[in-house]
């Protein structure tokens, strides 16, 4: 069977996936009465309205034909968060420099166009723009190297 | 005098030389954005937020508004000089002004661009100090009930009116309500969607959520779809526009300074809308309309007001209701709150520095970019040779070190790179990303303010159209979605997307 590719669809099916898991996730916050609202009242409203937009849009998915345009970016979607998730990590284990360095060079390795020189360059020039504006001027109490 | 009296208060805070440097630095930060395109307005906002905890309130307010209007002014350069609108303001901007630059008349477009913008600020600048004092007066009357009532119709308003499907816009303000109530639920304690993650229970920060889909976002869809740029370094000269171009231009000013204060203190109106009317009218005005689109100064003049008054009145909710009616001012609410200012029409009357320090430096700040962008018209378009492949690495860097220097934690980091997929996705499927950000910041008030009308009202639900005020917000809601649903308007709507 082939995928739909229409925008409305895919819509459709986000939008009940996330106010589905909402209601599914809130179902035992008590949902108190009209006096005294309870913590569940909110998000049980809202998980309903998510999963009724969800539904509206697949069904007007399955009439219309508005295709998702332009392209996905593959490389860009998976390394740029991958870039954050690993400057993260070396945050708490490594220092401010490698981090940083790391971060500007594995998100430079995202682009079209890739220069190895050009993009060190960068990155030495970026931290160390970061390293006298953050830790210097701004005073952040970041460990340029863990460790060290 | 009252009002002069409060002026000239507000002018003796931001000249003090601290605030006069902010201001410089929110202008210049906000015309390079501006001149910048891949990066916004508020994705820059977001990222300079954290900068900003460890400078004053009125400080922090008055530069990151300077980056606000400065970028507007940054985006018109860019449309007249090179055909590309730096902001989504700019759009119409590129269609008159960039022809008069290839006719050579760069100057006179960039310099009636600046005046009538300045116009506007100005007019923008007193409309907030002459109608904020009393809709805060009438605002302090407001209790529970109202609240609620309100905040529905400037959602409602704001997804109504915002460009793009507009079923969509209301399905993201439904979702941005769902992401704020993620956290320890402050009336009974219980913990709501924070799957036993610490970080979770005080709720995600609207930093991250902001910084995940307004920078890395939008980075991910630029990569994806990368946009050509023609650079046109056309020599700018005569920069002083005749005398006849300075008639043919006063009454678009005027008319676009009127359209865009109108369209400002709507919520969900992006200045495109205010411009994008602004040239329609100018059209519908001009006695030889062909003149449109080859070059006519009246489609320069008259947009570019109308935007930056549509940016300036953009204040008035937001400083007298504490409401926000664009994404950039859900994150100016922010930074009051995360500088411990209770967002509302007590911020009037408790800080006053900061309502009239902040007016006073929006006009500064006008005059400033003047000054800024005429006579360094060329160091901005150098700028413009800056290829994006160097740009989104330092994007990113900066990004990065604002998200961890809010809490000094990597979970957020994570967090921020989910909310980057989730934006990038969202807007693959044709969701706006600004209701989003509209519903998060006012999803905790909300509830809050629902739980107390009911409180007050015993349990009875009648209390949202009992008390008058409350009914005429609830009336205004629902002749809005009435209107929209109409035909007629449903295909206008259409036409001024596309």
């Amino acid at each position: 069977m082939k995928l739909p590719d229409s925008k409305d669809f895919w819509s459709g099916v986000m939008l009940i996936a996330i106010g589905g898991a909402a209601l599914f996730i809130g179902r035992d916050y008590p949902f108190g009465t009209a006096l005294r609202m309870g913590a569940g009242f909110f998000p049980l409203v809202l998980g309903a309205v998510l999963v009724l937009f969800g539904v509206y849009f697949v069904a007007r998915g399955a009439r219309s034909s508005d295709k998702i345009e332009g392209n996905w970016s593959p490389r860009a979607l998976v390394i740029l968060p991958l870039a954050f998730v690993l400057f993260g990590v070396l945050m708490e284990y490594a220092g401010f420099v490698p981090a940083l360095f790391v971060l500007v060079v594995g998100s430079a390795s995202a682009g079209t166009e890739f220069k190895l020189i050009e993009v060190l360059l960068l990155a030495v020039l970026l931290t160390a723009m970061c390293v006298a504006l953050f830790i210097w001027a701004l005073g952040l109490p970041y460990p340029l190297f863990t460790g060290s | 005098m009252e009002l002069f009296q409060q002026l000239i208060f507000g002018f003796g805070i931001a000249l003090s030389w601290q605030n006069l440097l902010y201001c410089l630095i929110g202008v210049s930060v906000g015309t390079l954005i501006g001149v910048l395109p891949g990066i916004g307005p508020l994705g820059t906002i977001a990222i300079l937020l954290p900068i900003t905890f460890n400078v004053a309130p009125v400080g922090a307010l008055i530069m990151l508004a300077g980056i606000y209007y400065g970028a507007q002014y940054g985006g018109s350069t860019t449309a007249i000089l090179v055909n590309l609108p730096g902001e989504t303001s700019s759009v119409v901007t590129c269609i008159d002004g960039y022809q008069m630059a290839r006719q050579g008349r760069a100057g006179p477009a960039l310099a009636i661009a600046a005046i009538g913008s300045f116009f506007a600020g100005t007019v923008g600048t007193l409309l907030i100090a002459l109608f904020g004092p009393p809709l805060a007066e009438v605002a302090l009357q407001f209790a529970a009930p109202e609240y609620f009532s309100l905040m529905l119709m400037s959602l409602v308003a704001a997804a109504v009116l915002a460009q793009g499907d507009m079923m969509k816009s209301i399905a993201m303000v439904a979702l941005g309500l769902l992401l704020g109530i993620v956290g320890r639920d402050v009336n009974t304690g219980i913990e709501r969607y924070s799957f036993g993650i610490t970080e979770l229970s005080d709720g995600i920060g609207f930093i991250v959520v902001a910084v995940g889909m307004f920078a890395m976002g939008e980075i991910i869809s630029n990569l994806g779809d990368p946009e050509e740029r023609k650079v046109f370094t056309a020599k700018v000269t005569h920069l002083f526009p005749t005398w006849d171009d300075m008639k043919q231009s006063i009454g678009p000013i005027l008319r676009g300074t009127a359209i865009g204060s109108f369209f400002g203190v709507l919520p969900g109106t992006g200045p495109a809308i205010a411009s994008f009317s602004s040239y329609m009218v100018e059209k519908k005005l001009a006695a030889d309309p062909s003149r449109f689109g080859r070059g006519a100064i009246e489609g320069v003049a008259g947009p570019e007001s109308a935007n930056n008054a549509d940016a300036q009145c953009k204040f008035i909710p937001m400083l007298t209701l504490g409401l926000p009616a664009s994404g950039v001012m859900a994150l100016m609410l922010g930074a009051l709150t995360i500088q411990g200012i209770q967002p509302g029409p007590e911020v009037m009357t408790q800080r006053p520095d900061l309502f009239w320090g902040l007016i006073a430096s929006m006009w500064i700040g006008n005059l400033m970019l003047v000054v800024l962008n005429l006579p360094l018209i060329g160091l901005w378009v150098k700028l413009l040779e800056v290829p994006y492949r160097l740009l989104f690495p330092a994007i990113m860097a900066f990004s990065a070190i604002g998200i961890y220097s809010v809490n000094n934690s990597s979970f957020e980091i994570y967090l921020t790179a989910l909310f980057g997929v989730a934006g990038f996705v969202w807007s693959k499927l044709g969701f706006p990303p600004a209701p989003l950000l509209l519903g998060f910041v006012l999803g905790p008030m909300m509830e809050e303010n629902l739980r107390r009308a009911m409180l007050m009202a015993k349990g009875d639900p009648s209390v949202f159209v009992t008390r008058p005020i409350s009914l005429g917000f609830i009336i205004i809601t629902i002749g809005i979605l009435i209107v929209m649903v109409a035909p007629a308007v449903k295909k206008r709507r259409a036409e001024i997307t596309d």
